[in-house]
């Protein structure tokens, strides 16, 4: 081969670096492994984290140990869809281009939209991708947040904003849910208002109040959603909301230690044109057979560059397909099955566990905050040393709450767990 | 189908690829043969909003294929008066009739003497042989 | 093909869940969901066959030959999918206490270290999500950092061959955007630099080697008119396949490094993604980089969320960890080895061209590093065969195609990149397709044209598809596109990476 080329050496083909870039040591990094040896080590690196299948586990605030059924394995491991890369050429790939199609109708099924992309990086990035759209929906530069919208949310849209140029204010909660008044106050001048439903707290918002309260003053109602429980919560299509966004992981993706999985965003069809990230839209080849394609891509930054509506190509087509085949898997009536036994699962651990709620004249879907008498995350060594994780401490965000545990809870949380974990939080 | 190639005497050119048809003191304004060829088959027609400003070689709305995005740019000053919204709800009407029904807007002209300053057809076809 | 929703029947479905006997809770009126969503109503026979028909209908790596430039479409051994899926590392919650994580943050701190080893450069954020976010990172990192000084700069310069994601997270990130030559041998052109450079630029990106698969001769240079003027240097790893171990950013002059986790150290692509976009930087760079840091104290490893001069979070918890993972377990199976990884994937490229510069046209006579770049302008000007025809043709030999119409400055750009990870075979059959596609649009040029003739769609109408935009299935209202008669036209696919 090198004769092929010309060259008498290997060295030779780096002629061009200049010999004052050349690294000519040995790279600092541990010998190689056989694969054999790679796999105890990487073994032994698992076997030091408490997992969720080895500590019974209460921890939600985001992400969420729901099940995954054994069918979005099998697809993942089609060699043919876990190696391709985005559909640029369709004639190659209308498998995942088709995939892609059916994930965005799924999408807009849940949310009452009428456009979804090809998904985002996650439920926080969509959030900072959402604020772009309405920024230039709107040509204002503020951007309002309710507070009992994720922590880690409110944190990426506060490091974006200042390259968007967009000012960021909060809107603090009262008593666990977000005042439309107040809210609406806000959005006066805003691009839009981000909420979420179910709220960071668990507590369900008064989610048209807050839509129709930032669109009477022109600013973009934007919620953030859980998949889960669009079962039995409304759409936020149909409650007037602009844009609908959200963590996809609860529908079809392991936890991961937070992730990769795919965040959704989707919108009414008037902003299809500022929508971020990869599109397909279905179309027909030169016989008139139906075909699916990358379509609309004169947003995007391989043709717009600097004016494109998003910097983003990668997408996580892969997780948004686990969360296609899972979303096919539960169908209609699964879906609406998953959230009622979610809430009816919460409504025992608040029975049973019977601490003092944080919110106690809320209602909740399946997390739920209660007050433990005593700093949380003493709560939390103490359980832990039993086998349980029972939440995750509100103190880590929030001022005031040192004493408040939230509990969240998953279709596979039994009510023996709930009792195995009233036993430990007992006083 | 897509029109042939040609540049109407009565129009004056700017070199970005527009033309402008002089009407009293207003002008009709639209992109060349040239520039929709260059382009392929518009999909998308991003117009201006009536009573807006807009002023020579400076961006008025933009024009886009499958494959590409561009800026169209005004040959002349003025306000914008009328929009077509033919090439709105079908694009490739640029295509087909690129000095006709495939007009992008109309505006009044604020600077008169701005006229002088562009091509003529011939000048323009000259310019485009070249290109 | 049917459409999953196409296949379903009413009342049919693939799950069975657990019922408890807890109380039933209503939801509020005003907040209940009214209509149900119309996700698909199918059993699991039925759900397995049609996710196994849409994969016979897709190409990936593991179907054969790859070569998309600028993509580093390598293997991806399985061994990484069999780790990634151990349930200390699958079903860890992001959340969980650092006593109970410890074998994730002793990953992701090796992985960090490592990292910092290939860039040449002390401090690693594994957080941004893919190359384009770490990109963003990097240009908030820029911000910060003159904000912090006092100073006000408001230019970043991009190459002329760059990715479109340069120029638009230079947008986003707030940044006012200046483009640069290539000169005559695929540099930049360094004389057209210097002019641009003053104490208002705030950076450089560049891509090294870049999208022509050039490595700078004038590295060193640039370097020093950026450093001289105060500016920083940022390294976009696209291409870090080609210098593993070989050259180092650090050792360039680059102060800000992103990774593409799945290019170079080896992801499974997905269709799409995920992706990771890990960062490296100078010292003086790391007060600035995404909270949380992952440390190490003595044998114990913690999350730091105390770092007031971070730039905050661009991602969630501590990013895509199962990328982290695979990676890692890539790098481990290379060891010091790596710069044979780059070695390898080199030495095929060059392989490749000289098998193919006299049957296309080759801008640049260098020798290349991991990818090149040919024309078919010729080709379009003697028999009317574009890129496009090729890259299609080229399915008909079970090949996929290789990036086209990129970079900009090259007509007819055909843009190869064969991985090391390929055999001498395989760029043989290859490299004989091309030549012989060659030879077919002078003697049979329809056939080109007409090309794909063997894959489950011909070419395709992406005017109407633009123009329609269907974007979701309409169910009883889903228009009937085919009977909007396709007219063929010649289309150029548009590519980014």
């Amino acid at each position: 081969m090198l004769a092929a080329v010309g060259v008498s050496s290997i060295e030779e083909l780096f002629r061009d670096i200049p010999e004052g870039v050349r690294f000519r040591g040995d790279l600092q990094i541990e010998p190689a492994l056989s694969e054999q040896e790679l796999v105890k080590h990487l073994e032994e690196l698992a076997a030091k984290n408490a997992h969720t299948g080895a500590e019974l586990s209460f921890l939600g605030a985001g992400i969420y140990d729901h099940y995954v059924p054994a069918v979005v394995d099998a697809v993942l491991q089609r060699g043919e869809l876990l190696t391709a890369y985005t559909p640029y050429q369709p004639e190659m790939s209308q498998g995942v281009l088709q995939a892609i199609f059916e994930y965005q109708t799924a999408i807009c099924e849940l949310t009452g939209m009428e456009v979804s992309n090809a998904s985002g990086y996650d439920g926080a990035t969509v959030a900072a991708d959402a604020c772009y759209v309405a920024k230039h929906v709107t040509g204002r530069s503020k951007v309002v947040l309710a507070e009992a919208l994720g922590p880690q949310v409110r944190q990426v849209v506060k490091t974006y904003a200042p390259g968007f140029g967009l000012e960021v204010v909060e809107v603090p909660h009262r008593a666990g849910a977000t005042d439309p008044d107040e809210l609406g106050e806000a959005a006066r001048d805003a691009a839009c208002v981000i909420f979420q439903q179910p709220n960071f707290f668990g507590v369900l918002e008064p989610a048209p109040d807050l839509a129709a309260a930032a669109n009477e003053v022109g600013a973009l109602p934007i919620a953030h959603v859980d998949p889960l429980s669009l079962g039995v919560l409304e759409a936020p299509g149909a409650y007037g909301a602009a844009l609908a966004i959200g963590e996809g992981q609860a529908a079809g993706n392991y936890q991961a230690y937070g992730g990769p999985h795919y965040g959704f965003i989707a919108s009414r069809a008037d902003y299809v044109r500022r929508m971020p990230g990869r599109i397909v839209g279905e179309t027909t080849d030169v016989d008139g057979k139906r075909a699916f394609v990358l379509t609309l891509q004169t947003r995007e930054q391989h043709i717009r560059r600097e004016k494109a509506t998003s910097n983003i190509t990668t997408n996580q087509t892969l997780l948004a397909l686990a969360g296609l085949v899972y979303l096919s898997w539960l169908g209609p009536q699964g879906l609406r099955e998953v959230g009622e036994t979610c809430m009816g699962i919460a409504a025992y651990a608040k029975e049973r566990l019977g601490l003092p709620l944080l919110f106690p004249d809320q209602t909740t879907f399946k997390e739920f905050a209660v007050r433990v008498g005593r700093p949380a995350e003493e709560v939390i060594r103490d359980a832990r040393g039993k086998g349980v994780h029972p939440g995750y401490s509100l103190k880590r965000d929030f001022a005031g709450m040192e004493d408040a545990l939230l509990v969240s809870v998953t279709e596979k949380r039994t009510p023996a767990d709930i009792d195995r974990l009233a036993e430990v939080l007992a006083p | 189908m897509a029109a042939a190639e040609s540049y109407p005497d009565d129009l004056r050119y700017h070199s970005e690829h527009d033309w402008a048809r002089i009407e009293g003191d207003e002008a009709v304004l639209g992109v060349t043969w040239f520039a929709q060829d260059a382009l392929g088959e518009l999909v998308h027609y991003e117009p201006p909003e009536d009573g807006s400003d807009v002023s020579r070689g400076a961006s008025y709305g933009e024009v886009e294929s499958v494959k590409a995005v561009s800026d169209v740019i005004a040959p002349l000053s003025g306000t914008i008066v009328a929009v077509n919204t033919k090439v709105v709800d079908e694009p490739e009407t640029v295509n087909t009739d690129p000095y006709g029904e495939g007009w992008l807007v109309r505006i009044k002209l604020s600077t008169p003497s701005e006229v002088d300053e562009l091509m003529d057809a011939d000048a323009y076809r000259k310019f485009v042989a070249e290109q | 093909m049917k459409l999953i929703y196409e296949k379903s029947s009413p009342g049919r479905r693939a799950s069975t869940l657990p019922s408890y006997d807890v109380p039933d809770v209503e939801v509020p009126h005003e907040l209940a969901r009214e209509e149900p969503p119309r996700l698909p109503e199918i059993s699991e026979p039925e759900l397995v066959r049609h996710f196994t028909e849409l994969s016979t209908r897709t190409f990936g790596v593991d179907t054969g030959f790859y070569p998309l430039g600028s993509c580093t479409m390598k293997h991806n051994p399985r061994v990484n999918e069999r780790v990634v899926n151990l349930p200390g590392f699958r079903d860890l919650h992001p959340l969980q206490e650092a006593e109970g994580s410890q074998g994730a943050l002793e990953l992701m701190w090796r992985l960090q270290n490592d990292l910092a080893e290939v860039a040449g450069l002390p401090a690693v954020s594994l957080q941004p999500a893919a190359g384009s976010q770490g990109e963003l990172t990097g240009l908030m990192l820029m911000r910060a950092y003159f904000a912090d000084r006092g100073e006000q700069r408001h230019k970043v310069i991009v190459a002329d061959t760059a990715h479109g994601t340069n120029p638009a997270s230079v947008t986003m990130a707030g940044f006012e955007l200046q483009k640069v030559e290539t000169d005559e041998r695929g540099n930049i052109d360094v004389a057209h630099l210097r002019e641009m450079v003053d104490n208002d630029t705030a950076g450089l990106m560049l891509t090294n080697p870049s999208t022509l698969g050039l490595f700078d001769e004038h590295i060193e240079e640039i370097a020093a008119i950026f450093h001289e003027a105060g500016g920083l240097l940022y390294y976009d790893g696209a291409n870090l396949n080609a210098v593993c171990g070989i050259s180092r950013p650090g050792d360039m002059g680059f102060d800000i490094v992103h990774f593409n986790l799945h290019k170079t150290f080896s992801q499974p692509h997905g269709g799409g993604g995920p992706g990771g976009g890990p960062i490296a930087v100078r010292d003086r760079l790391e007060p600035f980089l995404p909270v949380p840091a992952i440390v190490r104290d003595g044998d114990d490893f913690h999350l730091d969320y105390d770092r007031p001069k971070s730039i905050g979070k661009v991602r969630g918890y501590c990013g895509p960890f199962g990328v982290f993972v695979r990676s890692y377990a890539y790098i481990r199976s290379y060891g010091p080895g790596l710069r044979e990884m780059s070695e390898a994937a080199v030495l095929n490229a060059n392989y490749l061209l000289a098998r193919l510069k006299e049957a296309y046209d080759l801008p640049f006579d260098r020798l290349c590093m991991h990818e090149f770049v040919l024309s078919a302008r010729t080709l379009k000007k003697e028999h009317g065969i574009t890129a496009l025809d090729v890259a299609k043709r080229l399915m008909d030999y079970g090949f996929h195609p290789p990036t086209i119409y990129f970079p900009l400055i090259v007509p007819e750009a055909l843009m190869i990149e064969p991985t090391e990870t390929e055999a001498k075979e395989t760029l043989d059959a290859f490299a004989d397709a091309m030549i012989e596609i060659a030879r077919e649009a002078a003697g049979s040029p329809d056939l080109i044209k007409d090309a794909p003739h063997e894959r489950p769609v011909r070419r395709v109408d992406e005017v109407k598809a633009a123009k329609r935009a269907v974007v979701k299935y309409g169910f009883e209202d889903h228009p009937n596109l085919s009977a909007e008669h396709a007219e063929p036209r010649e289309l150029e696919a548009q590519k980014g990476a």
